[in-house]
């Protein structure tokens, strides 16, 4: 059987190792540069207030190179949150669907072999080559983009500028998660088809239900795989992030966040009681005197409550969603190998 | 002699508890060393019985036994029977070496001579993609496939229904050297008795998802005979023998009867009764016009003037 589905296999492997080597190249000729400007740029000495550093090294990547870094980092992190759901689409949709619905799979049920063998052998060898793909772009993508990825964690000039790499935008697509993301996917199109027993419908519905999942999961479950960690400082009036006052005096502070590489949760400022700071602004926040605004504000005692997660739970993070990922797919496998056993012709 | 399939009660129902039922209470013994034609109207079961054989299915209730084992339970039962699906299905975008490569590897007892032979004696080319062969050559595929796993026993649902006359007749010749040759029981359904009548040497006749006639061929013939004598109705007949069709002409009276044994031939019968054998498939086809109401040795539904 191992030799069949490598042979029925055959085509999408060499259509996926092209795509992989071709990003390979244009990778590992872009790469060493990234990696050059970061050393030179003296960041990797750094330990305190690195922000001036960090604004060099980000100025010689898009002087030295136009936009193409830039894009390139993008271009990085759409690829990876990509390629799982084509996987799942283009790999696992037809896996079974095909079988049912050109009815090879009455072929192949009456050689020596039993359905068991023959549905796991197929969830075996495609699922690992789905990790394998997923967990080789992950690797160079996450090698490319590491000198952008701790200059981002040093903190720029403002502290929380967004795309650290636990930020979820990126998250999914550092480190180990995509491999994760790939085998279920890619058990999910196994799945779908064996249900839909055709292939369009089942590639249809494995992509729907797989971008759910990728927005549900950032979203709702993520933040509280690891209970995150709260913070509450007294908000210095003098040092603020940001103050809008919409009309009718509402009003909303944002005090600053010095917490290199976090995922900022919420960042909320809040009265002595605890409730949510809104205002009513004093016409002194609305006019020109900012400083009069700043005396106003240093009167009312607020707090900034900070909801984070720190750079240092990537890793942790990472592993236990991989890890419910993989079983999330295994679960789905041992279903689909149920349904083959239980399945009538 | 044991049986290739024997099933006690089998009844398949499709469609969970409202649904219908495609097999009812078939209880059929197979001896071994036969080519079995399993003969019916479209939709009168036959696929279901032969997927019930293959282990495509399970039974709703009965049981069936294949070469004395659950069919399809593992993987050393599997490898005793091959099996030409209806529509004969194939990879199409593998060619026909690969199949042959699939045959390999997937069947502990496969005969590459076998296998190879064949496919030169068919003159298909090796390297031609599947998806590009004819309805009579994937067919003619199918079957080396199922051949050269050197089964005990072959299974063959509908092979030659989508096939040319030519292409028929290849198919049938093909199967019947590798059933000499190897000594495999086969058991073929159709609904042309014409395609059946050349090959095989028992018959089953499923009609409305019940077997109405089971046996082997010579014996089949043996027991049937076509009655003609002056008009009359069924109470002047001799006893013992089961009326299975009358029909009558102003003078004539026609009868299809069953003798019960050998001592109540009616081959003996004196008088003025002209006794005639009946050919294969009028015989089926009596059968298959009978509808379920009419049990054993009941008066027949259709009578003409």
């Amino acid at each position: 059987m191992t030799w069949f589905t490598l042979r029925q296999f055959r085509g999408q492997a060499i259509t996926a190792a092209t795509v992989l080597a071709a990003f390979a190249i244009l990778l590992a000729t872009t790469g060493p540069r990234l990696v050059n400007d970061f050393r030179s740029s003296g960041l990797s000495a750094c330990h305190l207030n690195c922000g001036a550093l960090v604004t060099r090294f980000t100025s010689d990547i898009q002087n030295g190179g136009s936009t193409i870094y830039v894009f390139l980092f993008y271009a990085g992190i759409v690829v990876l949150y990509l390629v799982p759901a084509l996987i799942g689409a283009f790999w696992g949709a037809p896996l079974i669907a095909r079988e049912l619905e050109t009815g090879t799979y009455r072929l192949g049920w009456n050689q020596s072999v039993t359905r068991t063998r023959w549905a796991l052998a197929k969830l075996a060898i495609v699922g690992l080559a789905s990790m394998a793909a997923a967990g080789l772009l992950s690797l160079m993508i996450s090698w490319w983009a590491s000198p952008v990825d701790t200059a981002i964690n040093y903190g720029g000039p403002n502290a929380h500028s967004g795309l650290t790499r636990i930020d979820p935008l990126v998250f999914g697509a550092r480190g180990i998660v995509p491999i994760g993301y790939a085998a279920l996917a890619f058990a999910l199109g196994v799945t779908a088809g064996l249900l839909l027993r055709r292939t369009l419908p089942a590639m249809a519905l494995t992509l729907a239900v797989f971008v759910a999942i990728q927005i549900l999961v950032p979203t709702v479950v993520r933040p509280h795989i690891i209970p995150p960690d709260h913070a509450t400082t007294a908000l210095d009036a003098a040092n603020i992030a940001s103050l809008t006052v919409r009309n009718g005096g509402q009003m909303t502070v944002t005090g600053p966040v010095s917490r290199p590489g976090a995922w900022v949760i919420s960042n909320q400022t809040i009265t002595r009681s605890g409730q949510l700071f809104t205002g009513p602004a004093t016409s002194a926040c609305i006019g020109p005197n900012a400083r009069a605004c700043t005396s106003w504000l240093a009167s009312k005692h607020l707090r900034q409550s900070l909801t984070y997660q720190p750079a240092t739970r990537f890793w942790p993070l990472q592993w236990i969603e991989t890890g419910l990922y993989l079983v999330l797919a295994a679960a789905l496998g041992w279903l689909c190998v149920w349904r083959v056993r239980r399945r009538q012709a | 002699m044991t049986a290739v399939i024997e099933t006690r009660g089998l009844s398949k129902k499709y469609g969970g508890r409202r649904g219908k039922w495609a097999l009812t209470d078939c209880t059929l013994s197979i001896p071994a060393g036969h080519v079995v034609g399993l003969v019916g109207p479209n939709g009168a079961g036959k696929t279901t019985l032969l997927n019930l054989a293959t282990g495509m299915l399970a039974p709703t209730s009965g049981s069936i036994e294949v070469l004395g084992s659950r069919p399809a339970a593992t993987a050393a039962q599997l490898a005793r029977f091959g099996f030409v699906a209806q529509d004969t299905p194939v990879y199409t975008g593998l060619s026909v070496e690969d199949h042959l490569r699939f045959g390999a590897h997937l069947n502990p007892g496969w005969d590459a001579a076998v296998a190879h032979r064949r496919i030169d004696q068919l003159d298909l080319d090796p390297r031609q993609k599947a998806g590009q062969l004819s309805g009579g050559q994937r067919a003619q595929l199918a079957l080396t496939l199922a051949i050269a796993k050197r089964p005990e026993l072959l299974i063959l649902d509908e092979p030659i229904a989508s096939l040319d006359p030519l292409a028929r007749r290849e198919f049938l010749q093909v199967l019947m050297e590798a059933t000499a040759e190897h000594e495999i029981s086969v058991v073929m359904s159709s609904h042309l008795v014409a395609d059946l009548e050349r090959i095989s040497d028992y018959l089953i006749v499923l009609v409305s998802s019940q077997v109405r006639l089971a046996g082997e061929t010579d014996d089949l013939l043996a027991a049937h005979h076509l009655l003609t004598g002056a008009r009359c109705t069924v109470g002047d007949l001799p006893s013992g023998l089961q009326v299975l069709s009358e029909s009558h002409t102003e003078r004539q009276s026609t009868f299809l009867v069953r003798s019960a044994g050998a001592d109540a031939s009616p081959a003996e019968l004196g008088g003025d009764w002209s006794v005639a054998a009946i050919g294969l498939e009028d015989l089926v086809l009596a059968y298959m016009g009978r509808t379920a109401t009419a049990g054993p040795g009941r008066i027949p539904l259709e009578v003409t003037r």
